[in-house]
């Protein structure tokens, strides 16, 4: 049982980065319909500049805080992300609005890949290592260990979430938003500055996505360049999986695909008596996907998005 | 094929063909090729390090191949680590019309290329350690370090004795290199009277290893093995950690680098790697090479740049021993080849092209460092 609940632990931690960086696709998919294949590179963009400010940080100082290391971190990635994530929508998304869709979506890949080489033009190609700063403290919890950094990044993304989903559904952000969601023509007629909700809706999956990128890395100690490809690819499956559009779809499907890939590659090797193993951990991910995109197109939680499509 | 040639066309059709470039004709071309980019650049530049430190001492002693002054050079290539790469970019220096083969790193690059150098009659003399390598039955085929027969049966004998562990977890990166040394281990543990409970595998792309690192947990082994890269290995030691798995981890020579020291953290204490050899400073050659390699590349030596240096050196000796950089009169004496280095006393190679000599030496991560634990003889082979 003990296992078990590590195993849920372990689910847990990975399934609050991918529900924070699902929700950064779900949100530009439901007002735009557009699936930003860029965003897993501004996530690694994120840990990227976290790390190197980390590491500079100590380096200056090596009394240095844990506490000022983050908030400088956090002070430059989120900016430095919303700043990419900004001017890819300005640059490259934003002439293409009126384009056909699979326009827009081959331009997201591009970006994608601009953003990868960047990266390894200003970082190189070698992993860098995040500094150890947090002591982690361990707490036992029926036999399964918590560390307070798992601890923190559970919290701190359902706090993210619980501020999100209040921003959209109290403020007149939040109802341009979804109104530009519904039908952006008549929200546009009625007053609704559309680009700059676009804009917004770009800034603020970007933030997201530079605290989920400085979650990586700290829980993990390394960045790398490419890292932001597999983890976008996980994070979009998890929108897919909750309903993509649906922002509380977005949360669920990134918990529940952190679960199912932590039970699945935990368990896979029992289960097919040593005929699959724990390798095939990303494949969860994936079988995941077809098997929603075959029984329920629109998600655990998407509604029938039929007359969008 | 370039040996349809004689000497002294060759030597025209490469000076009209080198006009504009800075290599001459009679330069005796070695051909590299390893990881120069991507995630495991650090262990090709380590080994092109001590190849081209041999490569440049050799020049400057003015040896005599066929009563010309020789001048060895290096042509480098990048295959990324990555085994369809490593074919092209060995089609090319067949191509090059280089002497030797210095090369490649991994084992999984090395193995389909040795075949093309095989098809070319070029020696080559390889940083891999799968068994494989040496088994194909290809008589170009040599070694720089020790086979992962025997390193595996080293470190499986030291996991079994000298950490006193009975039940040992076993994980691998399904690498060419990953899994054959964690293969080769797992006999070894068996073979000593251990137990195997639990293997697991990851990918060489993995950060995140908590799922198996649960499994293991619960298995309560004495010892864990992995058999991959410093990248994985380096995370894998801080998940163990806070997972609070006391067992200790051991692995191969990929993860007796700086890197892990630098990804494992304060994690890194009390974890053991094996490498090939009697460690450096325990011999004069290697203390010395050493102090030469950090005089001209302004840091000190990593895992691969003895062995490289001591290859090129081997290959070098071959060449002078024949008195002619033909391949197929200098594979012979480097089939035969007896001499000391600066990390073995002895370097020779037995029929399969595998070296004789098969120390291997454990070390453990004490106050984040490297320091020795002992040496011990292989039983394999």
């Amino acid at each position: 049982m003990d296992i078990f609940i590590q195993q849920l632990i372990n689910g847990l931690t990975l399934g609050s980065v991918y529900a924070l960086v699902a929700l950064g696709y779900t949100m530009v998919y439901g007002i735009i319909g557009l699936i930003n294949f860029a965003h897993g590179d501004v996530v690694m963009i994120g840990a990227m500049a976290a790390t190197m400010i980390a590491t500079a940080l100590i380096g200056g100082d090596p009394t240095v805080s844990a506490f000022t290391v983050l908030a400088v971190g956090l002070l430059v990635s989120v900016p430095l992300c919303m700043a990419v994530g900004w001017t890819a929508e300005r640059v490259a998304y934003r002439p293409l609005r009126r384009a056909p869709r699979l326009a827009a979506l081959i331009t997201a890949i591009g970006v994608s890949i601009i953003l990868q080489n960047l990266a390894m033009m200003v970082w190189g190609r070698n992993y860098l290592n995040f500094p150890q700063i947090l002591e982690p403290r361990v707490f036992e919890l029926a036999g399964a260990r918590m560390s307070s950094l798992q601890m923190a990044i559970v919290l701190i993304a359902a706090l993210i979430m619980g501020a999100l989903l209040a921003v959209v559904h109290k403020t007149r952000l939040g109802t341009a938003m979804r109104a530009t969601a519904q039908n952006r023509e008549v929200a546009g007629l009625m007053g609704v500055n559309i680009n700059t909700v676009i804009s917004a809706a770009f800034l603020i999956g970007s933030a997201l996505a530079a605290i989920a990128g400085m979650m990586v890395t700290t829980y993990y100690g390394v960045a790398q360049y490419t890292m932001g490809f597999m983890l976008g690819l996980k994070a979009f499956t998890a929108a897919v999986l909750g309903g993509i559009g649906n922002m509380v779809g977005a949360m669920a499907g990134g918990l529940l695909l952190g679960i199912i890939e932590s039970l699945g590659a935990g368990y896979i090797g029992d289960i097919t008596g040593g005929f699959l193993g724990s390798h095939y951990q990303d494949v969860f991910a994936f079988v995941v996907l077809v098997m929603v995109l075959i029984f329920r197109p629109s998600g655990l939680l998407g509604e029938r998005v039929g007359d969008r499509a | 094929m370039k040996f349809a040639f004689s000497r002294p066309a060759l030597v025209v059709a490469l000076a009209a063909a080198s006009f504009a470039g800075a290599a001459h004709a009679d330069d005796i071309k070695f051909g590299f090729a390893a990881p120069l980019t991507g995630p495991q650049s650090h262990y090709g530049e380590d080994m092109q390090n001590g190849l081209t430190l041999a490569l440049e001492e050799a020049n400057k002693k003015g040896i005599k191949i066929d009563g010309e002054t020789a001048n060895f050079v290096l042509v480098s290539r990048d295959d990324q680590a990555d085994p369809r790469t490593a074919v092209q970019v060995a089609q090319q220096l067949v191509d090059e019309d280089v002497d030797g083969i210095l090369g490649h790193f991994n084992s999984g690059t090395t193995i389909p290329a040795s075949r093309v150098y095989h098809d070319a009659g070029l020696p080559q003399l390889a940083m891999a350690t799968s068994p494989e390598y040496t088994a194909q039955g290809y008589d170009t085929t040599f070694r720089m370090m020790t086979s992962d027969t025997q390193q595996g049966a080293a470190v499986g004998k030291f996991i079994v004795d000298n950490l006193k562990a009975k039940k040992v977890a076993i994980i691998d990166d399904r690498t060419a290199y990953g899994q054959g040394l964690a293969d080769e281990v797992e006999k070894a543990v068996k073979k000593a009277g251990g137990e195997i409970v639990r293997r697991e595998y990851t990918t060489d792309k993995a950060n995140d290893f908590t799922a198996i690192l649960t499994n293991i947990k619960a298995a309560e082994p004495d010892a864990i093995f992995y058999g991959g890269l410093d990248a994985q290995s380096g995370p894998m030691k801080r998940q163990l950690v806070r997972l609070g798995v006391k067992a200790p981890l051991v692995s191969g020579e990929m993860t007796r680098s700086d890197t892990f020291l630098k990804l494992a953290g304060d994690a890194a204490d009390g974890t053991y790697a094996s490498l090939a050899g009697v460690p450096l400073d325990k011999m004069a050659a290697g203390k010395d090479f050493a102090q030469r390699y950090e005089a001209r590349f302004k840091k000190a030596p990593g895992v691969y740049a003895p062995y490289a240096y001591d290859g090129a050196w081997t290959m070098i000796t071959a060449i002078e021993q024949a008195d002619s950089a033909e391949p197929e009169k200098y594979l012979p004496k480097l089939a035969g080849i007896e001499r000391k280095g600066a990390t073995s006393e002895h370097i020779a190679y037995d029929d399969k092209g595998d070296l004789k000599e098969i120390s291997v030496t454990i070390y453990e991560v004490k106050n984040g460092k490297w320091e020795m634990v002992e040496t011990m003889v292989s039983q394999a082979n």
